[in-house]
């Protein structure tokens, strides 16, 4: 019976990564083919360097989701905080109609959010592109924090925010000394789910992108008439790598945190 | 622990800064060989700078990978260059499908100065106004065009478009397995009986028509509900031998011989070729469709001038042949044609006889709304329409199955329940 776990658990593990595996394979392979594999070589990579387009629509890509979460985390803790403090009907009202937009298809959200940009676009001379792209960003990464933070605020003893208060803080103060630390953890998740949502979006960004500026899920889809080059598989590859270091810092500073909060309990 | 955690920072950051400095190498590099070895010069440089430092910007709306990029050692990265030449910002964006290109214009909130669709998008757009004529002073270029892409039925009188690409439908098939000699290849051998289940066709209605039509003696344009009809019950009989209704899978299915036949265009059937050593291409020789993709500058188009430079430009007999070379479709640009290897002249994949294209060949040019409709839907009727025998009782097995599972779910447990009492 244990062998059988195991042997469950080998073919999840290679259920989730046989195709990244794949994909790295083929990042190295000397053809542009896609099931052949004739030769290694690391031309892709080089190549992708000198891809002015591809380079181009990855930046495009970072700073739109850096921003974008940056300031959907900012808006998100705020509004959380405010549901917190509400009573609980309204509270749970406000809940719903935020989650909306998480359940909510992606291709809804994306065709609604155009056609108010071309509502706006013919009265306000907003141009389709960059600033488009990141209100979208912003608007389904909200609700994402929301999500993240809420959590929080239910653990947190409501009393620690007045005992701060007693014993002299501002309400300014006391927020950022007690209550802030309080939900750190939400915030950051929060920050970070909205960062990966934004990365990887197809969907909202192809409804909303215009003609100066587009993202990378966007350039890899326009390939697909002539053939996806492999030098995303190259591109693919060194965000995979990217992802896999930060995590394993993120675990490593984690366990130690713990390691020294233990100790010190002793 | 610390220790550990330290080295692996360090560890991550000597890799980073590794892919750094390897970027920044090979940029320097690429700055060298763009200085030693200045290939590109254009034939009148102060047409090309009469808007330097105006600050002014086009945007460029053309197919994914349908540019010289520069990513290849010693080949031009077009938008740069032509930024460098004439101080006017390239914004550079892609699209996968002609009706994507026409969704966004239409749309009206992005507005673009330079769109390459291809013929029958062509017609359509100037129909409904949505591109406008050129100054065909301000593209002096346009003189490098062959006559035999000049005035093509989307745009009879050239005054919307340059051409920037061509090429023909043919069919890729596997030569270790089809013994009929080339030459003697024509259409029907994607109905051929003898090879059922290895035979691709062109998920399009437009594309897949087209071949039917050939076939039936109709003109690739035609209206003709009839003649639709008929074509439609032509490609009805095929579906039993095809495999598969696909459009870029090709490469792959085709590659790894999952397939023998498949009909697909010219340009990427190269790249198919180069990927397996047994297949080969044939232009039919009972004729086929041309395509072109050509440049426009939509109505709505902020910097038209500009847009004529970057069209002029594109045409200039380096950038065409750079462009041609990275795309590998066919050019019907004489000058960057004369640039090509012997081999690619005289290849029959990338030029096939000029005879032969003036006889046998028909660009698509719009259909009617009905026409378009009356195909859509044939198309969809044929694809939907169940084959004799198999599918039909998937889905009733399918939903037995579930029936009789659940059945036996609340069986259980209701003998657990009776159980459970004593």
């Amino acid at each position: 019976m244990k062998k059988l776990g195991k042997l469950y658990l080998v073919l999840v593990l290679l259920f989730l990564y046989v195709p990244i595996f794949v994909l790295i394979v083929f990042s190295f392979n000397e053809t542009k083919s896609r099931s052949v594999f004739s030769g290694f070589t690391l031309d892709w990579y080089k190549r992708l360097f000198h891809n002015r387009i591809i380079i181009s629509s990855l930046i495009n890509t970072i700073i739109i989701a850096s921003v974008a979460s940056v300031v959907s985390t900012v808006l998100g803790t705020l509004a959380a905080i405010g549901i917190n403090s509400m009573r609980k009907v309204p509270k749970a009202v406000v809940m719903n109609i935020t989650n909306m937009p998480i359940i909510n298809p992606e291709i809804v959200t994306g065709v609604s959010l155009m056609l108010l940009f071309v509502f706006f676009a013919a009265r306000m001379n907003l141009e389709f592109g960059f600033v488009t792209l990141l209100i979208a960003h912003i608007t389904f990464d909200v609700p994402y924090v929301i999500l993240n933070v809420m959590p929080k605020f239910n653990q947190m003893d409501p009393h620690l925010y007045e005992a701060a208060q007693d014993l002299g803080c501002s309400p300014f103060k006391a927020f950022r000394k007690v209550v802030l630390p309080e939900i750190m953890p939400g915030v950051v998740s929060g920050f970070l789910m909205s960062f990966t949502y934004s990365l990887d979006d197809f969907v909202v960004s192809y409804f909303t992108t215009g003609s100066t500026s587009q993202t990378l899920p966007i350039t890899i889809y326009s390939m697909t008439r002539r053939k996806v080059s492999p030098e995303i598989n190259a591109l693919s590859t060194l965000i995979f790598i990217a992802v896999i270091i930060v995590l394993i810092v993120k675990n490593a500073i984690e366990n130690r945190a713990a390691k020294k909060s233990g100790a010190k309990e002793d | 622990m610390k220790k550990k955690v330290f080295s692996l920072l360090l560890a991550s950051l000597v890799g980073v800064s590794a892919l750094w400095s390897c970027a920044s190498d090979t940029a320097e590099e690429d700055t060298e060989e763009e200085s030693s070895a200045q290939t590109l010069t254009v034939s009148d440089p102060d047409y090309y700078t009469r808007f330097k430092g105006q600050n002014i910007s086009i945007n460029v709306y053309n197919w994914g990978e349908y540019i010289s990029t520069g990513a290849d050692e010693g080949t031009l990265d077009v938008n740069g260059e032509f930024e460098k030449l004439t101080g006017i910002k390239v914004n550079y964006t892609n699209y996968a499908t002609n009706e994507e290109l026409y969704a966004k214009l239409k749309g009206g909130a992005a507005s673009y100065d330079v769109i390459i669709p291809s013929d029958y998008m062509i017609s359509k757009m100037i129909k409904e106004g949505m591109v406008q004529k050129l100054d065909m002073d301000n593209i002096p270029n346009f003189s490098y065009i062959m006559d035999n892409f000049r005035n093509q039925a989307y745009d009879p009188t050239n005054e919307y478009s340059v051409p920037y690409t061509w090429g023909t439908v043919g069919i890729i098939y596997d030569t270790t397995m089809i013994d009929t000699p080339k030459e003697d290849i024509d259409w029907d051998l994607l109905w051929n009986e003898d090879y059922a289940d290895q035979i691709l066709m062109f998920d399009n209605p437009r594309d897949a028509f087209a071949i039917a039509e050939i076939m039936q003696g109709y003109s690739l344009n035609t209206e003709d509900p009839d003649e639709l009809e008929d074509a439609a019950n032509k490609l009805k009989k095929q579906k039993r031998i095809v495999q598969g209704y696909v459009m870029d899978e090709v490469f792959d299915k085709m590659e790894a011989g999952d397939a023998l036949i498949a009909p697909y265009y010219a340009g990427d059937a190269l790249t198919i070729l180069e990927g397996n050593d047994s297949l080969d291409f044939v232009v039919p020789k009972s004729g086929t469709n041309l395509f072109v993709d050509a440049m426009c500058i939509p109505t709505a188009a902020r910097q038209k001038e500009a847009a004529e430079m970057y069209i002029n430009f594109m045409c200039e007999p380096d950038i065409a042949f750079a462009n041609i070379d990275y795309i590998c479709y066919s050019t019907p640009h004489q000058a960057a044609y004369d640039m090509l290897d012997d081999d690619v002249k005289n290849s029959p994949v990338s030029y096939p006889d000029s005879q032969f294209i003036a006889d046998k060949t028909t660009v698509f040019v719009n259909l009617s709304d009905e026409a378009n409709l009356k195909m859509q839907t044939l198309w969809t009727d044929m694809k939907s329409a169940e084959d004799e025998n198999s599918n039909r009782w998937i889905v009733p097995v399918f939903l037995i199955f579930c029936v009789l599972l659940m059945v036996f779910v609340l069986v259980r447990r209701y003998i657990k329940s009776k159980k459970d009492i004593f």
